[in-house]
């Protein structure tokens, strides 16, 4: 029982974070970002490149190495993000918002497909493997490697609450979110803050793939499409637009998939889950957290 | 050169010509009134000095800096603010937050500390909801968040765009009484207005403005006389 859950608060937090970028891109811009789940790949392939380029890495020095690489690769996929935000969402912002959902989905299949062409079809083995070293707590076993994934994703969702919640840029955020045009008549650079939260967005979904490289010990050209899709239903889960939410809803979600392969079998796992999310979604359809403001004028 | 000067500004909007060589000044420390009917282009004439729309072509300059050519930000960063039409205050934001959002551009932390505690002072009743989602306040409290917002940000220049829109005569006059209020401290006003009435009683000096040009300008307390005011505006 124990077990199930700290396996679903591993995976969880994978989503969570993905969640997160999606769910904060959707609040700020609203825009359903397709391409995201992507940038979780790129991160699994910018910490593959470093990896393989440092050769073989010794086991005792496996967590500090995955902690730099895992900064390396948050810049990098962070800096992606802002280009593709620029090259390809920004000269369409006041389109209507189905072409931007499409330049989306387009901008998702090259990703997805440019890194077929370099790195090929076959799945790579995430050159690093971390020490099984392992202790048992309330019933649970867990390892040293996994603490340390799930201590980091946790840090890195503290530091985006507070950026969010207690600074400037993150009120700036908000405002841009409830009202762009107020925003900027207060003298926010609009343009600017969007950057920002696609740096910070994309940055987590790359941590989370190279996460995810460390942890599954392989990686492909396609691993971004499904939990895309995932991470997408947990920020919807959550109240999309919420960042508690999408962290809510990503621990949820990696919960129901723990249990549902535990209890039904591991084919039965995304049925079981979906099920779930589409019974809250029929009870709650702005979602666990989602906004319902009191408005009078 | 007056302080604020506005000469022969022509705006588009696609095809359609909102404003036609519109000319006006205001100097510091004055209030002076816009007053039209709907689609004069008052609302035009506020976007384009807050840098939202551009002229296409004629001169806009304020206290040296040339409007036409300025980023929103440093207009901002400058202390001309533009308080919107319909307040525009962030409705899930806190009272607080709404205030703070308003010193974005302002770097000195003391500056904006002080600030904000001058709105809540000159309104007590955000002092009291200042833990309140903004959008939970009566129309009044929101067009007044709408007011301190641009407070904290330090105005030297205040646009106010329609501040009585939808509020009650009591709270229209309590609104105007804050404004006056404001520019006795010395913040330059101007104020865009439907309700001639109210705006007139507390203005230095007013302009028409029809289709796209001023018709008639003067000082407040003459307009309020004048018949072609009185008529169109005032109502018996």
């Amino acid at each position: 029982m124990m077990q199930l859950i700290w396996n679903g608060l591993i995976v969880g937090s994978f989503y969570s974070l993905v969640a997160l970028g999606y769910s904060m891109v959707y609040g700020i811009i609203k825009l359903l970002n397709f391409a995201h789940g992507d940038i979780y790949m790129l991160g699994a392939f910018v910490g593959f490149l470093v990896l393989s380029s440092f050769g073989g890495i010794p086991a005792a020095m496996s967590i500090p190495a995955l902690l730099v690489i895992l900064l390396l690769a948050m810049v990098v996929t962070g800096l992606i993000g802002v280009a593709i935000e620029r090259v390809a969402y920004r000269p369409l912002r006041s389109s209507p918002r189905l072409a931007v959902l499409i330049t989306a989905i387009g901008v998702s299949f090259t990703l997805e497909y440019g890194i077929r062409q370099l790195f090929g079809p076959n799945p790579r083995a995430f050159p690093v493997r971390l020490s099984s070293e392992s202790f048992d707590v309330l019933g649970m076993r867990v390892s040293l490697s996994q603490l340390v994934l799930v201590v980091v994703a946790a840090v890195l969702m503290f530091v985006l609450a507070h950026i969010v919640e207690r600074t400037r840029e993150g009120r700036a955020m908000r405002a841009i979110a409830l009202d762009p045009q107020a925003a900027h008549l207060m003298g926010v650079n609009v343009n600017r803050v969007i950057a920002t939260v696609f740096f910070i967005g994309s940055a987590l979904a790359g941590a989370a793939g190279v996460m995810a490289g460390a942890y599954y010990g392989s990686i492909d050209f396609l691993m971004g499409f499904v939990i895309g899709l995932k991470a997408f239903t947990a920020a919807v889960i959550g109240g999309i637009g919420n960042l508690y939410g999408a962290m809510l809803g990503g621990l949820l979600l990696g919960l129901l998939e723990s249990f549902g392969a535990a209890w039904l079998g591991g084919e039965w796992r995304d049925v079981f889950s979906f099920a779930i999310l589409i019974v809250i979604l029929t009870f709650k359809p702005t979602g666990l957290l989602g906004a319902r403001v009191v408005e009078r004028m | 050169m007056s302080w604020l000067e506005v000469k022969d500004a022509d705006v588009y909007y696609g095809r359609v010509h909102a404003l036609r060589e519109l000319s006006f000044d205001v100097e510091e420390g004055e209030i002076v009134c816009l007053l039209g009917n709907n689609g004069a282009g008052k609302s035009t004439t506020m976007n384009m000095l807050s840098g939202l729309v551009r002229p296409r072509a004629g001169v806009v300059r304020w206290d040296g800096t040339d409007l036409t050519t300025a980023k929103p930000w440093d207009i901002v960063s400058r202390g001309l603010i533009h308080v919107p039409e319909g307040r525009r205050i962030f409705s899930t934001m806190t009272v607080h937050d709404n205030l703070l959002l308003g010193g974005y551009t302002v770097k000195d932390q003391r500056a904006i500390a002080e600030r904000v505690e001058l709105a809540y002072s000159l309104m007590p009743r955000l002092a009291e909801r200042r833990k309140q989602q903004g959008g939970t306040l009566s129309g009044g409290e929101q067009q007044m968040l709408a007011i301190g917002r641009a407070i904290v940000a330090g105005p030297r220049l205040l646009l106010l765009d329609e501040p009585s829109m939808g509020l009650a005569p009591l709270v229209v006059k309590q609104v105007m009484e804050i404004i006056a209020e404001v520019n006795r401290q010395g913040t330059t006003v101007l104020l865009v207005e439907q309700n001639a009435r109210a705006a007139l009683r507390i203005a230095h000096r007013a302009y028409v403005v029809e289709t796209g040009r001023v018709t008639l300008q003067g000082p407040a307390a003459e307009l309020a006389q004048d018949s072609r005011v009185v008529d169109a505006y005032l109502g018996a």
